[in-house]
């Protein structure tokens, strides 16, 4: 997102407000540098004790003690108390300098965290000298070619209640975190970060049990690669309606229509045919627990519980109101990039509510953006339903949302005649594709077609290998 | 070990136990000193004892006192534990740092 990750060797001000994460992020800087790139590091700590620290950051799944009996991160807790102070004369803050440079020889620290410094404000009344010496620490991190992230509460009208950004010039994040219908969300944005260039957006990140996750906005660059090679639809005569070969890989396919149109029974043949083929298939399930989503795939002759055996197939339930729309993004992204995938399924798109359209629309661009450029086929569902404003909502957000696919498949209920369904191609972009509606039934045996239109009479039977 | 001065005096355990943090001896130190030993002989003559710690010979024994500043003047006994930072230019302020005085119509800012 930086564009390659914090200046190394300088420091980096990340200011907000309280339980923004601050504390998290810088904690996180410091135990990757720690485990993964062998760059040890000093936490300095002036409001948590090292017990509490460990304690908060161990429900996140770290296990910081190990990390401090090994020798790769030291945690110096500084505690400046005013009301045991008093101050008279001159003096200067060497005694920090000497810890910090005791607690950094003892690991061989090259990454710090001062977490939060603003707290020397409360606990000293000399505000020039501190500043002064705040200033000549800023420097001698520097000196010493130190990577150091350093957090600061937010202002009022400054990012930082003591203006820290005028002393840590290099880069500067601010993290906040918000509360919009009882979601919150948190989001970060790079203010500043010089000799590089970043984007300026806000980025959604969520904490959970993994620690931090970002979803980048991938810079909207349109430039991904476009394939032509086609992915079968697991059906062959649906892949005969897209001239005769499937989807195109690396698309988006949005499949709309309203409750029980066999939305879902689609994207199942197309992760079943996808794992077939031993391709990675990951589906984001938003309305059923994985055990209903293979049960309900099983009783329409799918089996997808032997691809998940196989590690093949992922399915990933959660309720997106969990979490907000952003943040939930933020998930999925994370397992897409885990799990690397050919192929994704969300079901349904609809269920992502809990923001205005203009929203919604600008995360599934991301979304959609950033599967495209992995070259990941995939197909969204969305739930054509509601009355009144909430059906004017979804159909605002459908016409979006559409907008974004390559491909649109429209599913009706076929008047009159009872467990008969509709299916139409309405755009597909770069290929031919069939221009009349199929009828089509969900049979035991997956979805079968009555008969293909046009020239395509003959087949009428489903895949069934 | 942190270099001890007693006072002269009886061999009896003292009352007032007091620690000088500097980080090498500057003249800052040198003043803080002075005007600390002054305060003492005046107001405490033969119950004191003074530990000058040298942070730049012990960083280690920063932690121990939560010392930031320097110099930093920590009474250990009698208890609870006190700070004074600064040269300790104005004894009247140490005095009040110390308990020797009241603290009366004591502004916080500014020495």
């Amino acid at each position: 997102m930086t564009a390659g990750g914090l200046p190394r060797g300088r420091a980096t001000l990340v200011a907000g407000g309280p339980g923004c994460g601050k504390t998290l992020f810088a904690l996180e800087f410091l135990m990757n540098g720690a485990v993964q790139f062998d760059e040890p590091g000093v936490f300095v700590t002036f409001e948590e004790t090292p017990k509490d620290l460990e304690l908060n950051v161990r429900s996140l799944g770290y296990d910081l003690a190990r990390l401090v009996k090994t020798r790769r991160i030291a945690i110096e807790y500084i505690r400046v108390e005013r009301a045991e102070i008093e101050e008279t004369g001159e003096y200067d803050l060497e005694a920090l300098f000497i810890r910090l440079d005791d607690a950094l020889r003892s690991v061989k620290g090259k990454r710090i965290v001062l977490d939060t410094v603003e707290s020397l404000f409360g606990g000293l009344a000399d505000g020039g000298i501190l500043r002064a010496e705040l200033r000549r620490l800023f420097g001698w991190l520097k000196e010493r070619n130190i990577t150091a992230v350093i957090t600061g509460e937010k202002g009022d009208k400054t990012l930082t209640r003591q203006g820290l950004e005028e002393y840590i010039s290099d880069c500067v994040i601010a993290l906040d975190h918000r509360v919009i219908d009882q979601i919150s969300t948190r989001r970060l944005r790079v203010v500043k970060y010089r000799g590089s260039s970043h984007g300026t957006n806000e980025y959604p990140f969520l904490i959970d049990r993994d620690g931090i996750a970002v979803l980048p906005v991938t810079s909207l660059q349109l430039q991904h690669t476009a394939s032509n090679d086609h992915i079968s639809t697991g059906l062959r005569w649906l892949d005969r309606m897209f001239d005769n070969r499937g989807y195109l890989e690396g698309s988006s396919i949005l499949i709309s229509g309203s409750a029980g149109t066999g939305k879902t029974s689609i994207a199942g043949h197309f992760v079943d045919a996808a794992c077939r083929r031993g391709l990675r298939a990951l589906s984001f399930t938003f309305e059923e627990s994985p055990a209903q989503y293979t049960r309900n795939m099983g009783s329409i002759g799918i089996n997808l519980s032997r691809w998940i055996k196989k590690g093949l197939l992922r399915v990933h339930a959660a309720r997106p109101t969990l979490y907000g729309l952003e943040a939930h993004l933020a998930t999925m992204h994370r397992d897409i990039d885990q799990f690397k995938p050919a192929v994704v399924v969300v079901d349904p798109l609809s269920s992502l509510g809990g923001g205005t359209v203009g929203e919604i629309h600008a995360t599934l661009i991301r979304l959609v953006d950033y599967l495209k450029t992995q070259q990941i086929t995939a197909v969204f569902t969305h739930l054509i339903s509601g009355t009144g404003a909430a059906a004017g909502l979804n159909k605002d957000i459908e016409v979006g949302v559409s907008s974004l696919m390559d491909t649109w498949i429209l599913l009706r209920n076929t008047p009159g005649r009872g467990g008969d369904r509709q299916l139409l191609i309405i755009k597909s972009r770069g290929m031919s594709h069939a221009a009349d509606e199929q009828r089509f039934r969900i049979t035991s045996g997956g979805l079968a077609a009555d008969e293909v239109p046009g020239a395509l009479t003959a087949a009428t039977r489903i895949r069934k290998d | 070990m942190p270099r001890k001065r007693a006072t002269l005096g009886r061999r009896r355990p003292k009352e007032w136990i007091l620690r000088l943090y500097i980080a090498g001896h500057s003249a800052r130190a040198a003043a803080a000193l002075r005007n600390l030993e002054m305060i003492c002989e005046e107001h405490l003559s033969g119950k004191y004892e003074i530990e000058v710690i040298d942070l730049l010979k012990h960083p280690q024994l920063a932690r121990g006192d939560q010392i930031v500043a320097v110099p930093t003047l920590v009474r250990r006994l009698p208890q609870p534990i006190k700070r004074i930072i600064g040269d300790l230019s104005n004894a009247e302020r140490v005095l009040v740092g110390l308990d020797l005085r009241p603290r009366a119509r004591v502004s916080r800012v500014g020495a």
